[in-house]
């Protein structure tokens, strides 16, 4: 193709993504580096139907003239990156020069709102991926051995979990495993422990959002490699039959290095998905024992009046900066595989 | 979903109106008119569409997200809406902005039927009209007592005493429900607890924090002495569970919305049988202060101030017919209405009597909103035992200074 088709071919998309994807951060991005204007306080006296009290309230005419001035807001720099609500680089300091040991700086620092949603996002992420992987393969395998006839449905089932809407499927199952649910109920006959609440200990609650996350992502994985398995080479198949390879010896050295390719770009839409977990946490009303990155940017979206956009913004800048971490050493390999094939 | 459905409902009602509007006063304008969608909302939305006519059309838009709806929509101009329906923590960001007009020569012209204590004055102006109060009191199985032989306790500790006797004799083995899910709910059940012992939340005429003293102290401790009498999910109830639970015969004693009392003793509801048996009460005391440990919260309109002088006439005119006093007469069991000579019936008690018994507002401090949101996430860890009620509290301050200094109330 020539330089100038080229250009002309790829201008729409290179515009639309300017549009919606770069701009967009851009300016997330310039609103992280912002803060409101300071209010300007007057005490009044409020009167309502149940008696007057003295309260503050903000000079609307004080706080609009420096509004007038500064429309963007204070410029705050990093500040609202550094600060408590995100990587809180002073309690950590202060936590590493004055602590009792390794258990200690952990839970203090655990105790700090943006770590603790980091520490669940990533703990998630890296054992719902694999998990999901593993159990869509195996599906996969399973789907493909069935009959012809019963295929269309046992596939349309399986696939049922990543259909149902993440909300509504959390829901479902935050109402079965409550005490009086089918599976809550279940489990407390079986393990006799009339206390026993998947709802109440921060273990048990992790592990079921995990449980949960890797029901709804295995059917992706599950469809991608089932796609996968239809380009099988059925000669090597054969060939490996006829020396002999048992079943797991064929999985194991003609269909899974068959799959690798799949699997880098299952991985890669599972890490960005997973570490973008949310809905769950709303789902099991987790907020007390599990919350996440973009739980937090919702929490400061959705508070009881106020929105605290600068917060919000500076963690989904945050958040994007985890994804591309994540994604770098599988994007690395993608780079490298796709330059050897190349030559 | 059901603000499509209301929506629908409030233009039917404008069109069956048509040229039948009498009594409203105005004859020109348009009233569009942003609110929360609860059922007694709707009453009073609904007689305030039937003043469209001639020259007077009505648009309503009843939706549990007007929180998020309301500053945008009020800024441009003209304004989206000209009628925000807001409560005495929403108002807070519509005073901030500037958005919402002044109503003393309106109150004047049209506010006969209104009662003094109706005028939400801020700083001697009125700026909204409330019509309904709410709070949190008692719903109490009196059965339940009476099986227990126990006489109907009036304080927490009462409560906590009452429930271990419960317990004991075998009847419930968790016989307590609150409100405790992590976030808003949780921060609300402190803050009731706190203003019961009498705490002040920020010191005076500044957004510096004060809820880390001994006060906030004892209300953690009572609120977790509470929990061990509520099942372990304690942590994930909200209001509506807690009606699901109590319906279902699983509470005995709990501190629920004065505007939900109609959902849980409606004779034709799931289980009359326990709203035949349900006591409403007042608050609890706590600590030995005779306040009722809940806050009081109104619901009332303002009048959007982006607008013209003919809209604004004509929304506040259509509201105030919306909340005449035959309006609560009509649906006296509704809420708890604060119409002029309002008659209130049992099921309007608990809150009247939380009222009378001196409790306290919720604050109307612009920056109250960043402190319960504080609470809300920052208590939890307490509440499951893993954390100490001064950390926990120490967590809180630190929470809301980081977000008071971002919206501009801290330096």
């Amino acid at each position: 193709m020539r330089h100038r088709d080229f250009v002309k071919f790829i201008f729409p998309s290179a515009l639309a993504m300017l549009l919606f994807i770069a701009v967009p951060i851009v300016s997330v991005f310039v609103q992280s580096l912002y803060v409101e204007h300071d209010k300007v306080l007057v005490t009044v006296e409020n009167c309502g139907p149940f008696g007057c009290q003295q309260e503050t309230r903000v000079d609307p005419d004080a706080t609009a003239a420096l509004k007038a001035e500064e429309p963007l807001g204070q410029f705050n720099g990093l500040g609202t990156y550094l600060n408590r609500a995100h990587l809180a680089t002073q309690e950590v300091g202060e936590i590493l020069s004055d602590n009792d040991g390794f258990g200690d700086v952990a839970r203090r620092i655990y105790n700090l709102p943006f770590y603790k949603a980091l520490a669940f996002t990533l703990v998630y992420t890296f054992l719902v991926t694999p998990l999901s992987m593993i159990f869509g393969f195996m599906v996969a395998l399973g789907v493909n051995t069935i009959p012809k006839a019963v295929k269309g449905p046992v596939i349309f089932l399986s696939l049922l979990p990543y259909i149902v809407t993440p909300l509504l499927g959390s829901l479902i199952l935050f109402w079965m495993i409550n005490s009086d649910g089918v599976i809550g109920a279940t489990l407390q006959w079986v393990f006799a422990d009339p206390t026993l609440s998947l709802k109440a200990s921060p273990f048990l609650t992790w592990v079921t959002l995990i449980v949960y996350g890797t029901w709804h992502m295995t059917p992706f994985a599950f469809v991608v490699f089932y796609a996968g398995l239809q380009t099988l080479p059925q000669d090597t198949l054969e060939s490996a039959m006829i020396d002999g390879a048992n079943r797991w010896e064929r999985i194991r050295y003609v269909v899974i290095p068959h799959l690798v390719p799949l699997a880098t770009f299952v991985g890669l839409v599972l890490l960005m998905d997973n570490f973008r977990v949310f809905e769950p946490i709303i789902g099991f009303s987790s907020e007390a024992n599990a919350t996440s990155l973009s739980w937090s940017i919702y929490n400061d979206l959705n508070g009881q009046v106020d929105q605290l956009f600068g917060s919000a913004a500076a963690t989904s800048v945050l958040t994007m900066i985890g994804v591309i971490v994540l994604l770098t050493p599988v994007l690395i390999r993608t780079w490298r595989d796709f330059n050897r094939k190349a030559r | 979903m059901t603000h499509i459905t209301r929506t629908t409902t409030a233009l039917a009602l404008v069109w069956a109106a048509g040229a039948a509007h009498a009594g409203c006063g105005v004859d020109s304008g348009s009233v569009r008119i942003l609110a929360n969608d609860f059922d007694a909302l709707g009453i009073v939305i609904n007689e305030a569409a039937t003043c469209a006519g001639d020259g007077v059309s009505v648009e309503v838009n009843m939706t549990t997200e007007h929180k998020a709806l309301q500053v945008p929509a009020l800024t441009v101009s003209p304004a989206q809406y000209t009628v925000a329906v807001v409560a005495n923590n929403s108002i807070v960001p519509l005073l901030n902005e500037d958005l919402i007009r002044p109503l003393d020569d309106l109150v004047a012209k049209y506010g006969d039927s209104l009662s003094p204590s109706q005028l939400i004055r801020i700083d001697g102006q009125v700026m909204a009209i409330a019509f309904m109060g709410n709070g949190q009191h008692l719903f109490i199985r009196e059965d339940i007592l009476e099986e227990a032989g126990l006489e109907q306790p009036t304080t927490m500790e009462g409560i906590l005493e009452a429930a271990k006797v419960i317990r004991e004799k075998g009847i419930m083995e968790y016989p307590l429900a609150a409100a405790d899910q992590a976030g808003w709910y949780l921060g609300n059940e402190f803050v009731n607890t706190y203003l019961g012992y009498g705490g002040e939340f920020f010191e005076p005429g500044s957004a510096e924090p004060a809820i880390s003293g001994e006060t906030g102290i004892k209300t953690l401790e009572m609120m977790k002495a509470m929990t061990a009498y509520m099942e372990p999910e304690y942590m994930t109830f909200t209001s509506d569970e807690m009606k699901a639970m109590y319906l279902a015969g699983e509470v005995a004693i709990m501190n629920q919305w004065g505007s939900m009392v109609n959902g849980h003793i409606d004779p034709n509801g799931p289980a009359p049988e326990i709203g035949e048996a349900t006591m409403l009460a007042p608050a609890p005391t706590v600590g030995g202060n005779s306040i009722p440990a809940a806050a009081l919260w109104w619901d009332g309109f303002t009048i959007a101030k982006n607008i013209s002088d003919e809209d604004a006439e004509a929304s506040f005119a259509a509201m105030v017919h919306g909340i005449r006093p035959e309006v609560a007469t009509a649906n006296p069991s509704a809420a708890t209405w604060l119409m002029k000579d309002f008659a209130a019936p049992e099921t309007a008690k608990g809150v009247l009597g939380n009222a009378s018994g001196g409790a306290r507002a919720y604050p109307m401090s612009p920056y109250m909103g960043l402190l319960h949101t504080a609470l809300g996430a920052e208590l939890a860890d307490f509440m499951q035992g893993t954390e100490s009620a001064e950390q926990a509290l120490a967590d809180v301050e630190a929470a809301y200074r980081t977000a008071a200094q971002e919206a501009g109330f801290l330096n």
